[in-house]
């Protein structure tokens, strides 16, 4: 063990401490001093057998299930800043298989399964709530678009269906769903598994589980470039002048994506946007449900400490900006008092906004790419945490077996050129 | 507040302008494949950095105009390269 309790071991598996109630109590009283670091810091390797780019919950997720499933974990992680610094810790934590195509709707569906049972699996409370998500619609035909997208759900087995005023009053007391406001609500879709969950626990989680399997987890250590010979992957050079081979490279960046795709040559049709949300003080709990409106651009959570999460559509322009703008709180502030006018006095801590990578069919692109040995999990565009577990299992699969499973199989590059788009703008955009 | 400058009007609020997209060609819709077109359609540049791109000022002089961005800090300036007004 190193300074500041940090192992600097080789990369083979540890035993990680179990934490349980016993271990609580154990370490309630010695202090705290006797928990381990949940991951550990090495140096660089020169040669890794798979580098994945980006540790977020997408990057950790697929490292975590290469080393669970499929027993390859000689893995580095390699991550710019912190984990979970990108989109992995700025979403607004909402979780729902609700969508629109029945690709989407199997795929993230096997992803709130997995979140459902994640707790047990990484044995770290992740504190996934599912109080239920509701979508509500304005007019006419987003009404249908909530009709179809509930049979298009039951068909594949999740629990979904429309509602009326009446129901959604019993549900959001607080909610005006009087006739007599700008845009009326006749309905809402209501999805009882959706919820929320603490989004920094999910990649400490896969962080931790990860690292217990062996595979290493480099925080501060930009890519540059990456290294391509006969159209192969080599390998790839860091900021700090390192060179790391490796004949597999994944890039799981999200909305800097296409920066480190064009260095290995590969188009790909995403063009990152800036997403705004804000959190209010802390109040009583009040709100038990994910309350999503498309037609005001906006969605509303209460977190366990109280405070109300908002989200919103992304900005109006692609940016990698992640400065915020009076703009959006003044139009935020607006559309959460027309569903509830009681929330008037209450005041905002902060905003922040996240980088999205946005695809023109709302679908992400996951699996290879015309270079051998590099593979995307891209084009997550507004709803990447969400699909977190299972892009880590499919892409971990698609890794070791070296063609993408079923599940991922519509979400290739390649449908951008045969012109296979999976529409889920009607399900996707500001759906949260 | 971010501010964009129109060439007609100078610098106004960003809000009053439709962002367009990226300034590029058409493809001749008469010759182009299926493939050059959807090139066209989904595929464009998005780097960290400069960028020439187009805008809408719809709650103004209602014309379109060419302007670089930069898209890291959305600083701009006109697409002859003088700095314009940033944000």
């Amino acid at each position: 063990m190193s300074r500041n309790g940090q192992h600097d071991g080789p990369g083979r598996a540890r035993r990680t401490s179990r934490y349980s109630a016993w271990s609580l109590v154990k370490n309630g009283l010695g202090a705290g001093s006797g928990w381990e670091r949940a991951f550990r810091h090495h140096t660089p390797k020169e040669t890794y057998d798979v580098i994945i780019i980006g540790g977020g919950v997408h990057g950790l997720a697929t490292a975590h299930y290469l080393a669970e499933n499929h027993g390859i974990t000689d893995i580095a992680v390699l991550e710019k800043s912190y984990i979970g610094s990108g989109g992995s810790g700025r979403n607004t934590a909402i979780l729902r298989s609700n969508y629109l195509t029945p690709e989407g709707v199997r795929f993230y569906d096997r992803s709130v399964k997995l979140y459902e049972h994640l707790a047990a699996d990484l044995n770290f409370n992740v504190m996934f709530s599912q109080r239920g998500h509701m979508t509500l619609a304005h007019n006419d035909s987003s009404l249908r678009t909530m009709h179809w997208r509930a049979e298009v759900n039951k068909l594949q087995g999740v629990d979904s269906s429309v509602i009326d005023p009446a129901e959604i009053k019993k549900l959001v007391p607080y909610m005006d769903v009087s006739s007599s406001t700008r845009y009326p609500i006749l309905g809402a879709l209501y999805h009882p598994p959706g919820g929320i969950i603490r989004h920094d626990a999910v990649v400490w989680g896969y962080a931790r589980s990860a690292d217990a399997h062996g595979v290493h987890i480099h925080q501060k250590t930009e890519v540059v470039g990456i290294d391509v010979a006969s159209n192969r992957v080599t390998g790839v050079r860091t900021a700090d002048g390192r060179r790391i081979s490796a004949p597999v490279v994944v890039n799981c960046t999200a909305g800097w994506s296409t920066l480190i795709s064009d260095m290995v040559g590969v188009d790909m049709p995403v063009q990152t946007f800036p997403l705004q949300a804000a959190v209010t003080e802390p109040v009583k709990p009040f709100l038990d449900t994910v309350v999503v409106s498309g037609t005001l651009h906006t969605y509303v959570s209460q977190t366990d400490r109280g405070e109300l999460v908002f989200g919103a559509s992304v900005d109006p322009f692609a940016s990698y900006s992640t400065r915020g703008s009076l703009d959006f709180v003044e139009g935020l502030a607006g559309h959460v008092l027309e569903l509830m006018p009681g929330l008037s006095k209450m005041r905002l801590l902060r905003q922040w906004a996240g980088l999205c990578d946005m695809t023109p069919d709302y679908s992400p692109i996951m699996g290879l790419t015309p270079v051998e040995g590099f593979f995307v999990d891209v084009g997550w565009g507004t709803y990447g945490f969400k699909a977190g577990p299972v892009s880590g299992e499919a892409m971990a699969a698609c890794i070791a077996h070296g063609k993408p499973p079923e599940i991922i199989a519509a979400f290739g590059l390649e449908r951008f050129d045969e012109g296979r788009l999976v529409g889920e703008k009607g399900a996707a955009a500001v759906g949260h | 507040m971010m501010l964009l400058t129109c060439p007609n009007c100078g610098a106004r609020n960003v809000s009053e302008f439709r962002y367009v997209g990226e300034a590029k060609s058409r493809p001749d819709p008469e010759t182009a494949t299926p493939e050059q077109w959807r090139r066209y359609l989904y595929f464009h540049r998005n780097p960290a950095g400069w960028i020439s791109e187009t805008w809408y000022h719809g709650s103004g002089c209602r014309r379109y105009f060419g302007i670089e961005r930069n898209t890291v800090d959305n600083a701009q300036r006109s697409a002859a390269g003088t700095a314009g007004a940033t944000s």
